[in-house]
């Protein structure tokens, strides 16, 4: 038997005026795990955050946290700790004025509960400074310790690691991560940066337009996009316009792909591929074409080509070669390459307005 | 099955959003009472003549057919425009100097350019006495003309509203992008070329706010043409003819009906101004450093120190001649003239008066105002109710001391009115004071609440924190220099204001700066000299106590301040 979600979401349905920022999303979030709200901007998933915290009550539904309906309940009635992009520390209490500020602890017990939290963080003896004089990684680790004094049930982050420099990002990523694993708080990440949803969550919740494409794992995710938008938004992808020629079959322009395509004939599909899955080395007699390598660029580990294939006309094919490859086959600009495109990687969707 | 129990004890706050709601409900009740019923009350007054009979527009008509008013319609909108032809441009230059060159001195000379602010409008006039009066000291120079008359209101007005005019326009000239003069030199554009395509437009919607607040102090201040306007007639000084003197109330109100006009034009244009000037700079903008040029910022230290010195000649000259035995004959120097019992019985208790209203004016107005703009732009109480109270907030600008003096007489003493045991107290005093300069203390306000971080509030929710704990823990400190500023700007105005109390004192409670008019009128210009220059004293020392107040807090929160 299941055990009963942490936090249950059932129908949130949020307007503003006549605008709708949510549509009837239903949600249940697992005790215990890292979640992530990805999704491009206005996609309602900073709304969604606020709504379950309480800050912004949703026009329609219910929220349900650890089995209590909490849906009309004001923010103080509920139990999260949140962090905000800006860190949101009051700039003039020190950290350990901040830490402390939701403890309701004797004066001894007090110091010594922020300077556990202040440790656990990576600031150990930092509570006599103000916000001020940290860095922006450091506040942000104090708003963490903040939230987490009361022992919050809930951990709520909202674009946590967006106003950071890339290498402070990367690095309280994992900070993060590792404490979610410590401490086993069920938590909840905005994010609108694919990479961090896909290296730090358990699951990832993709929003669009106010309702939830796909919730799965990251690797769910990223191989088997539920629609044409995951595809599209998570990680590069070719996205080929076609027609299913039959059961089983795409034409796209003047080629025939097999793959698994369950539309009905004549349907506007898009096919869709992630470019290191076009396949180079000994490539297989399925879905074979001849491409040319039109340009390609440099990325470090790999080389991204634009190939152009004949019978696709204008369209470009974008492949991810490896460094070791491009070396092996001494790639280059103009060369020809036969290609192939693996069955099992193509996705077809119904083409949008379709 | 799990058994999800409820965790018991814990306090649900639903009071808090309660009191919230109530708070903001409370305020916009009070900003209708005090601002816009009175308002409403001038209007209906304005329909009925002195017998309370029902008359229509019969005040209106009759007004259009009274030649002396219409003269004096005439007379306002002249000795106005002609003011604000003058005062724009120099205040113009004045702010260009501080802003836009590098003159030394520029604290100074800001400082300066504030010295009217301290004193109430009749002092510019009583000096303007003193120097070109029938026995000034510098009657000649007039060959001729008499000071009093459209001369003496139009030199009296420019003191009195220059400093207004700076602080906009150094406000338009200090937001300047660095880099549209970069752009503009590097494609070969001149210095007139620039001046006339950036500078220019890059303020022009200060210039526009600077001409309508500038007219309209001009159009609805009653101190200077009281004093020197001799027989030349203007709108405000007949309001207090028809009311005080002639006890016609009807006229009264159409006369303020007829002030109300300009002032609600200012509080249009500038409305769209402020609209359009937001888009003007952007936060990646680099602020603008003048650079030195020796000649340039020659001409601008000689200009400001012309202008900063007749400022302070004109009130040397005041406080001179407070001090005087008995002008021009015996210029001994003594505190006779301080002694007010010998010119107006009411003697120092008007100066103490006044002292209570401007304690009281800072107080109740600092108070109200912060918690109010706490309220509407911080609480997470209901939005609506914060969008009401928040127009609310803004009308007070668009009515002249003067109509809101008048409106205070037809609103609070109606017989039928159940908060008439305000009037004839000090209350009406510091309630009329703290809804006169309602909106600019207001706006303060709301601008150091927008600098604070947005989530302050849901942040201490999540921590199960009341929200007035917060209040008091994070927004007052962060917000005292605010706070500061808020007080003093309030009590300062209600220690120089003349133009809604005049209306309203009883005899107990008559302020300074009315004793000033009545001493005036009586003839004893030594004594308003003396009355009008305690009111600068005290308005300098405070003045100078915040300062000092701002300056030993700056060093306390040093800690959390520094980057």
């Amino acid at each position: 038997m299941s055990p009963l979600p942490y936090l249950r979401l059932t129908g949130i349905t949020k307007t503003y005026g006549g605008f709708t920022a949510l549509k009837s999303v239903s949600l249940d979030v697992r005790r215990g795990e890292f979640l992530c709200f990805l999704g491009p901007s206005g996609c309602g998933k900073t709304t969604l955050l606020r709504v379950i915290a309480g800050l912004d009550p949703q026009t329609e539904g219910r929220v349900e946290l650890d089995g209590r309906d909490v849906s009309r309940l004001p923010p103080s009635a509920r139990d999260y700790g949140i962090v905000f992009q800006s860190y949101a520390l009051f700039p003039n209490l020190s950290v350990h004025g901040n830490v402390a500020y939701g403890l309701k602890l004797k004066r001894d017990a007090e110091r010594a509960r922020v300077e556990e939290l202040l440790a656990m963080v990576g600031l150990p003896g930092s509570g006599a400074k103000f916000p001020g004089q940290l860095s922006g990684g450091q506040q942000q680790r104090v708003a963490l310790a903040r939230a987490l004094a009361p022992a919050p049930g809930l951990l709520l982050l909202d674009e946590p690691l967006s106003a950071l420099d890339a290498r402070v990002r990367l690095h309280l990523r994992r900070q993060i991560r590792d404490l979610h694993q410590r401490l086993g708080i069920t938590t909840i990440m905005v994010t609108h940066d694919q990479e961090e949803a896909l290296t730090m969550a358990d699951r990832i919740v993709v929003m669009n337009n106010g309702v939830i494409d796909q919730v799965g794992t990251p690797d769910d995710i990223y191989r088997r996009p539920a629609s044409r938008f995951v595809a599209d938004f998570v990680g590069a992808m070719n996205m080929l316009p076609g027609v299913v020629a039959e059961t089983g079959r795409v034409r796209l322009g003047g080629l025939d792909l097999e793959c698994e395509a369950d539309a009905v004939p004549g349907a506007a599909v898009t096919v869709c591929l992630r470019p290191e899955d076009v396949q180079v080395r000994a490539p297989a007699w399925v879905n074979r074409l001849d491409a040319v390598i039109e340009t390609m660029e440099f990325l470090g580990p790999f080389h991204r080509a634009r190939l152009a294939v004949e019978p696709l006309g204008e369209q470009r094919l974008t492949a991810d070669l490896s460094a070791n490859l491009v070396r092996d086959l001494d790639l280059g600009a103009g060369r020809r390459l036969p290609v192939s495109l693996p069955r099992e990687r193509l996705r077809v969707f119904e083409a949008a307005g379709a | 099955m799990t058994t999800a129990a409820l965790p018991g004890g814990r306090p649900v706050r639903w009071g808090e959003a309660g009191m919230l709601a109530a708070g903001l409900v409370s305020l916009t009740l009070l900003l209708v009472v005090f601002v816009v019923l009175p308002l409403g009350a001038i209007l209906v007054r304005s329909l009925y003549d002195r017998n309370d009979a029902f008359v229509g527009l019969a005040n209106f008509a009759a007004f259009l057919q009274t030649p002396a008013l219409t003269v004096s319609v005439w007379n306002s909108v002249a000795v106005s425009a002609l003011t604000t032809t003058i005062v724009v441009p120099l205040a113009f230059a004045y702010a260009f100097a501080i802003t836009r060159t590098a003159m030394p001195g520029k604290g100074l000379f800001k400082a300066l350019a504030q010295i009217p602010i301290l004193a109430p409008s009749l002092l510019p006039a009583i000096a303007l006495v003193y120097l070109f009066g029938n026995k000034g000291v510098l009657r000649d120079l007039m060959m001729g003309h008499s000071i009093y008359g459209p001369i003496g209101i139009v030199i009296g007005e420019v003191f009195y509203t220059f400093p207004h005019a700076v602080m906009i326009l150094t406000v338009a000239l200090s937001t300047a992008d660095a880099r549209l003069y970069e752009a503009a030199e590097a494609l070969g554009a001149g210095r007139l070329r620039r001046f006339l395509t950036i500078t220019l437009p890059g303020a022009r919607y200060g210039l526009i706010s600077a001409v309508f607040v500038v007219f309209t102090l001009v159009i609805t201040d009653f101190g200077v043409p009281k004093v020197i306007g001799g027989s030349f007639n203007v709108l405000a000084t007949d309001v207090y003819k028809q009311v005080v003197g002639q006890q016609n109330f009807g006229m009264g109100a159409v006369v303020g009906m007829v002030l109300l006009v300009p002032a609600v034009l200012a509080f249009v244009a500038d409305w769209i101004g402020q609209k359009r000037q937001m888009a003007l700079l952007s936060a990646r903008s680099v602020p603008y450093a003048p650079r030195r040029r020796p000649a340039g910022d020659g001409l601008a230290l000689l200009f400001c120190a012309l202008v900063a010195g007749l400022l302070l000649g004109i009130l040397g000259m005041a406080g001179f001649a407070s001090l005087a035995t008995f002008w021009p004959y015996d210029l001994t120097p003594t505190l006779a003239n301080y002694d007010f019992a010998q010119f107006d019985s009411a003697g120092w208790s008007s100066y103490w008066n006044s002292l209570r209203l401007s304690v009281w004016t800072a107080v109740v107005g600092t108070a109200v105002v912060f918690v109010g703009a706490w309220l509407i732009e911080r609480s997470p109480a209901a939005r609506p109710l914060a969008a009401v109270a928040r127009m609310a907030a803004i009308v007070p600008l668009a009515v002249p001391g003067m109509v809101l003096g008048l409106a205070y007489i037809f609103f609070f003493n109606a017989p039928w009115n159940p908060l008439g045991w305000l009037y004839h107290g000090m209350a009406i005093l510091v309630l009329s004071t703290v809804v006169h300069f309602y909106t600019v203390s207001h706006l303060t306000a709301v601008t150091a609440l927008k600098q604070l971080d947005r989530e302050f509030e849901a942040v201490s929710a999540s921590l199960k924190v009341p929200v007035w704990t917060t209040f008091l823990r994070v927004t007052v400190p962060l917000c005292l220099p605010a706070i500061l500023d808020i007080a003093i700007y309030f009590f300062v105005n209600a220690m120089t204001t003349v133009s809604a109390v005049v209306f309203l004192y009883a005899p107990a409670t008559k302020p300074a700066s009315v004793a000033v008019l009545n001493m005036d009128d009586a003839g004893e210009v030594a004594g308003a000299a003396a009355m009008a220059m305690m009111i600068v004293y005290t308005s300098a020392g405070v003045r100078a106590l915040h300062a000092v107040l701002s300056w030993v807090l700056q060093r306390r929160t040093q800690a959390w301040r520094a980057r």
